[in-house]
């Protein structure tokens, strides 16, 4: 396209009487994400920067799936020397940490980041320059823990990082401070990424759709950003705390000055609780999405599922102690959370009832996708309960810290969020890509993953029953735990190799996979109306939504709304409940500087673990960026 | 996919204040999340509080009149800070920037005295739990007063320039009257927790 | 269809082994009153979990492997088969409600069997948890008859113990699978169990809350024996250490004296008396060394002293530098100290 063929940049250029090709050439040039390193380094188009969370995401799964597998090489026979414990307690921390703060949060953001724009059907998320900040952050923390794993400064205190045993007297170094340090960056990126979706979800749904009409995985995002809005400060308070006692000498969690261990505690699992429902509230929106389309039929019980999904998001943060009932906490306490813990299986079972409910009334079509959603049933249901015996105050001071609690916590992580996340990668890929995933491949994947992750944790239920604690780098012979453990060892590799069958087909299916059209799957929500994949704009006139499955209920043609601009960056802002077109307002254009303000602070995070200091002389480049962030720059949309 | 065009949007607005802009719900995701560090913060401070018998640890209680000061500044830039919301509502570009130098002032004052907070509270950081956590809580504090001023700074500036003329600018006053009442009233109880708990425990 | 795999995979599971002869350390071989009451918990909420799941599946299953007409529009539901649908479903939540309420109130009553188990003037001990070994005291009225081991908890069958538990370091955890649940010792308060084994015999446990480098080295044994051995066993321990009785027992003595290993430990009797380390009076008649790590005899005594840290990397213990005569001199010594 050249410049000739645009008309002079008058303000205010209407999208109502212009024909499709023009239109499409004018979207393109306001929407697009400019070319060159530059332009890549300024991008702020939602689906772009989801691509780059996405694969980076993968990366860290990768990386944290190595972790796993070196620890069940060593662990594969009693008193083995593969690795000694420095190294082993950095790998089962470092894994965590990569699981949970690099690879599970930031992956399910990520799903959202691409999606919920999508599907509610605006053209980018709200905030964009912060969501591109978010990323840069994310990336920087996870560099800095794997760097510094690399250098043998990875933690080694796991991924909770218990005081004292993580305080200044016990891990001396800078190993704690890297635990402390990765939870800030990691923590300050969902956070800005929940934000964004929430607003996003509130203000910038198509005109028609009120509440009622929201598809059910915008829904758990909804909830699951509201879940972190309120989680993660607990986590940043305590990860903040003790890098203050470790660096300038506070006494907060020093029991002989008043301080006291168990406040880390409760601040991290009043965090860590609802950081479980952050990874599976995402998931049962996938299941969700998936169940629908597959099952042909709208969601049985929507109200019943929105209600759930809401009272789980509520009830997550009413649980934490049970992480603690070995502390000796009082028990009249302990029962109340004996209680509570159980009240949440109401809500997650009702969910899976209506699921199975909605498969039971529909006409279910067997996809890979359906595939991993069924085997997210064998072993989410499996897992959770487990989790309503971890509940329950007496049992759980037996399998406490053991392998039982590691198999559970397995099975409700990778049953509950990682099957449905590789369900939705399946689901989704065409739209991302325009090209469907290999389906025979995909049924291999499916079935290795079956089968090497119940190999792989099944038996830890009963190794932990046996006394195995978790967390140790060798076992005695005489216990008899070897057997199990090796066979265990060969899941943990079946396992891993269906993740490598996965990459391969990623990467097969982006070349020679079958081109995918608009809506390969029938379905009915709206990120199937536009292109696979999406154009930089998204849709090229916002679609008007009169149901909750709206492909479903326009088969001949899609009302549309006319009247945006199409030389600058407009959006449609709409009520809250209604979903009433209220605003036409700008979307912020491509900048340079959130990168600029992810370094200043990044850097200002990264030099604080060795000198508070850093925070001083960290705030004037910070300040330098955010202005250039602020300061309009004369585009089209800043008038 | 054939579309039909169903409505047309070209009347709507281009910006809107309060809770029609999404600006102002990303300002309130950003208080409910800062907010809840607060809450956890002042919550600590109560459990250690709790969980010794003597507290505050046999120091001192702190001088209450630099945090008095604050407060009592603070309280008081609450009316022209409201006064300053009526007029970006109005898009009264010289009330605004007059308002906008008064609330950079009603920033910078609490600031100031702040300063003398700090020693007013009778004890280090690292002297022991109780001294840590009222630094933590003073700490936590300043850094909201800190950004906010940079912020109503910043603004200020911007509405000098050329680039103020717009509904979104007077929006982002509107958003930053709205913050500031944040740090206006997490200083309540904190203010309570630092000065005044300690002389009823 | 898939979901025959499904089948087969299910039918699989069963025939893991999850019982028989499962150890010293398991939950699932109780030899005390607590964790009989746990084990019996554990299995009933075990089976009543199993059926839950089976139903789950079985429905699941069914419904799919339904034969139906294909491709209507998606919109046409059957309102009949979604009313019958809620009253399942609102069958199915009102069971789940049910059986939370009974879950519930079971681990309340057992929990308060368990907290119910006690007795007059029970013998106590209080645990100290170090990295990574285990401090041993019985208290008593009289000063003198306050004993201080390591390791090796002794206690009477059929009696109930009180166990204090503390930290001096960073937070441990106490469990000895067969005959109670586990409970954290924590620097800053005190935590408290009543240990009670119904039999004679020898129960491992180990620490179980993560605690640093040789966490996984960090067991004990606790011996339960009838009333009277463990009268003998506690008078014995009173008793200072034997004198050495060889030349080369009286080198080795002399050696331990001189050498730093009097800075840490404590052989009552002689001028050794540091308790940074574990007390050796009777080290030799314990069943283990380095809490756990080795069985005891000449052989992994001399191993572990010749080496520490590759038995146990990372463990407070330095490398002596002992010569082989040196080692062999302290290694018949401290065997000497039964």
């Amino acid at each position: 396209m050249s410049a000739a063929d645009l008309p002079a940049k008058s303000k205010g250029i209407r999208d109502t009487s212009l024909d499709d090709a023009s239109l499409h050439r004018w979207l393109t040039s306001t929407w697009e994400t400019k070319r060159g390193i530059i332009g890549a380094l300024s991008a702020v188009d939602h689906k772009v920067i989801a691509r780059r969370y996405l694969i980076t995401a993968f990366v860290f799964l990768c990386l944290g799936g190595l972790n796993a597998v070196t620890m069940r090489l060593q662990l594969s026979g009693p008193e083995r020397g593969l690795i000694g414990p420095d190294l082993y307690n950095q790998l089962f921390a470092v894994h965590g940490m990569t699981m949970m703060f690099l690879f599970a949060v930031p992956i399910v953001q990520a799903t959202g980041i691409y999606l919920v724009p999508l599907m509610v059907g605006t053209r980018n998320i709200a905030f964009p320059r912060l969501n591109a900040f978010s990323y840069w952050i994310y990336l920087s923390g996870g560099l800095f823990l794997w760097v510094s794993f690399l250098l043998d400064m990875g933690p080694d205190i796991g991924w909770f990082a218990y005081v004292p045993l993580s305080g200044p007297e016990f891990s001396p170094g800078k190993r704690a401070d890297v635990w402390a340090q990765t939870i800030t960056y990691t923590e300050v990126s969902s956070l800005a990424v929940a934000v964004a979706t929430i607003v996003t979800i509130f203000k910038q749904r198509a005109p028609g759709m009120s509440l009622n009409r929201m598809p059910l995985y915008v829904w758990a995002m909804l909830v699951t950003s509201f879940v972190v809005v309120f989680a993660m400060p607990a986590v940043m308070i305590a990860s903040t705390f003790l890098i203050l006692d470790r660096l300038v000498g506070t006494q907060i969690f020093n029991p002989a000055e008043g301080g006291d261990a168990l406040l880390f505690q409760h601040l991290f699992w009043f965090f860590g609780h609802p950081e479980v429902y952050i990874i599976f509230l995402p998931a049962t929106g996938m299941v969700s999405a998936i169940i629908v389309t597959f099952a042909r039929r709208p969601a049985f019980g929507y109200l019943a599922l929105v209600l759930s999904v809401i009272a789980v998001g509520i009830l997550s943060f009413g649980l934490w102690v049970h992480h603690m009932f070995a502390t000796g906490i009082a028990k009249v306490g302990a029962s109340f959370f004996t209680a509570s813990s159980m009240l949440i299986a109401i809500p997650n079972g009702l969910q899976i009832f209506c699921w199975v409910a909605t498969l039971w009334g529909g006409r279910p079509k067997i996809g890979t996708p359906l595939l991993f959603v069924l085997g997210f049933f064998f072993i989410f249901v499996a897992g959770g309960l487990t989790g309503v015996m971890l509940a329950s105050v007496p049992l759980d001071l037996q399998v406490h810290d053991t392998y039982f609690v590691v198999a559970h916590f397995h099975y409700v992580l990778i049953g509950g969020s990682v099957f449905p996340l590789m369900g939705a990668a399946y689901y989704w890929y065409p739209k991302l890509t325009g090209r469907m995933m290999s389906e025979r491949m995909g049924r291999w994947h499916f079935w290795l993953a079956f089968i090497g992750f119940n190999a792989a944790f099944f038996p830890m239920h009963i190794l932990g029953l046996w006394g195995m604690p978790r967390r140790v780098y060798t076992y005695p012979v005489d216990l008899g735990w070897g057997n199990i453990n090796l066979f265990i060892t060969g899941g943990a590799l079946v396992l891993f190799f269906s993740f490598v069958l996965f990459t391969i087909n990623l990467v097969w299916s982006a070349r020679r996979g079958e081109p995918a059209g608009d809506n390969p799957w029938d379905a009915g929500t709206l990120e199937w109306a536009t292109s696979s994949p999406p154009p930089s704009y998204n849709f090229a006139r916002i679609p008007v939504v009169t149901h909750l499955e709206p492909l479903w209920a326009a088969r001949a043609e899609l009302p549309v709304a006319a009247g945006l601009r199409v030389d600058a960056r407009e959006l449609v802002i709409s009520t809250v409940a209604e979903g009433h077109p209220d605003i036409r307002e700008k979307s912020a254009a491509p900048s340079i500087w959130p990168l600029f303000a992810a370094i200043a602070v990044g850097a200002t995070f990264l030099w604080s673990i060795f000198t508070p200091w850093a925070v001083v002389w960290g705030a004037p480049p910070i300040a330098i960026a955010l202005i250039g962030w602020f300061w309009p720059k004369g585009e089209p949309e800043d008038e | 996919m054939r579309q039909r065009q169903a409505i047309d949007l070209s009347d709507l607005p281009t910006y809107g204040m309060g809770s029609r802009s999404p600006t102002w719900w990303g300002t309130l995701g950003f208080m409910a999340l800062e907010g809840t560090g607060f809450v956890l913060a002042a919550g600590a401070y109560l459990y250690l509080a709790y969980i010794n018998p003597a507290f505050p640890l046999s120091a001192p209680v702190p001088n209450h009149w630099p945090g008095t000061i604050v407060t009592l500044l603070l309280l008081a830039s609450a009316v022209p800070n409201h006064m300053l919301r009526r007029w970006a509502n109005d898009c009264d570009m010289p009330k605004v920037r007059i308002g906008l130098v008064v609330m950079s002032i009603f920033g910078i004052l609490p600031l100031i005295v702040r300063w003398f907070e700090f020693p007013a509270l009778n004890i280090w950081w690292d002297s022991n739990a109780y001294g840590s956590m009222l630094w933590v809580l003073l700490g936590l504090h300043t850094t909201h007063l800190i950004t906010d001023v940079g912020d109503t700074i910043v603004l200020t500036a911007l509405m000098f320039t050329r680039h103020g003329y717009s509904g979104r600018r007077f929006g982002d006053v509107d958003d930053n009257v709205f913050y500031w009442d944040f740090v206006v009233i997490t200083w309540l109880p904190i203010y309570f927790l630092i000065y005044w708990l300690p002389r009823f425990s | 269809m898939k979901a025959t795999g499904l089948h087969r995979a299910a039918a699989l599971l069963p025939m893991i082994p999850l019982s028989g002869c499962t150890g010293i350390q398991s939950a699932l071989d109780p030899k005390g009153p607590a964790a009989s009451e746990l084990a019996w918990l554990i299995w009933f909420f075990t089976g009543l979990c199993s059926l839950i799941w089976l139903a789950v599946m079985i429905v699941l299953i069914w419904g799919l492997s339904k034969r139906r007409g294909d491709r209507a529009e998606p919109l046409d539901i059957d309102e009949a088969g979604d009313r019958k649908a809620t009253r399942v479903v609102t069958g199915a939540v009102a069971a789940t409600v049910l059986m939370m309420i009974v879950l519930s109130l079971l681990s309340y009553f057992s929990n308060r069997t368990i907290a119910a188990i006690g007795g007059q003037n029970p013998v106590t001990i209080k645990l100290t948890g170090h990295q990574w070994w285990w401090e041993v005291r019985y208290e008593s009225d009289q000063p003198r008859r306050t004993l201080t081991t390591a390791n090796e908890i002794h206690i009477p069958a059929g009696e109930p113990v009180r166990v204090v538990l503390s930290s001096t370091d960073v937070i441990h955890s106490f469990w000895v699978p067969a005959l109670h649940g586990k409970k954290d010792l924590i620097p800053g308060f005190d935590n408290e169990l009543t240990l009670k084994a119904d039999k004679p015999g020898v129960y491992r446990g180990q620490c179980a809350e993560f605690c640093g480098a040789q966490h996984a080295h960090m067991a004990l044994m606790v011996v339960a024996e009838p009333r009277e051995a463990f009268d003998g066993w506690y008078n014995a321990q009173l008793s200072n250490a034997r004198q050495p009785e060889t030349d080369e027992q009286r080198a080795g003595h002399d050696l331990f004296m001189n050498r730093p290993c009097i800075m840490c430990h404590k052989i009552q009797g002689t001028k050794a008396a540091a308790n940074t380390g574990p007390d050796l009076t009777h080290l030799a008649g314990r069943q283990t060394i380095a809490a756990g790590t080795l069985h005891m005899s000449r052989g992994n005594l001399a191993a572990w002293i010749a080496d520490p840290q590759s038995v146990k990397p990372g463990a407070r213990m330095p490398t002596m530098n002992l010569s082989g005569d040196e080692l062999n001199a302290v290694v018949a010594y401290l065997e000497h100290l039964k």
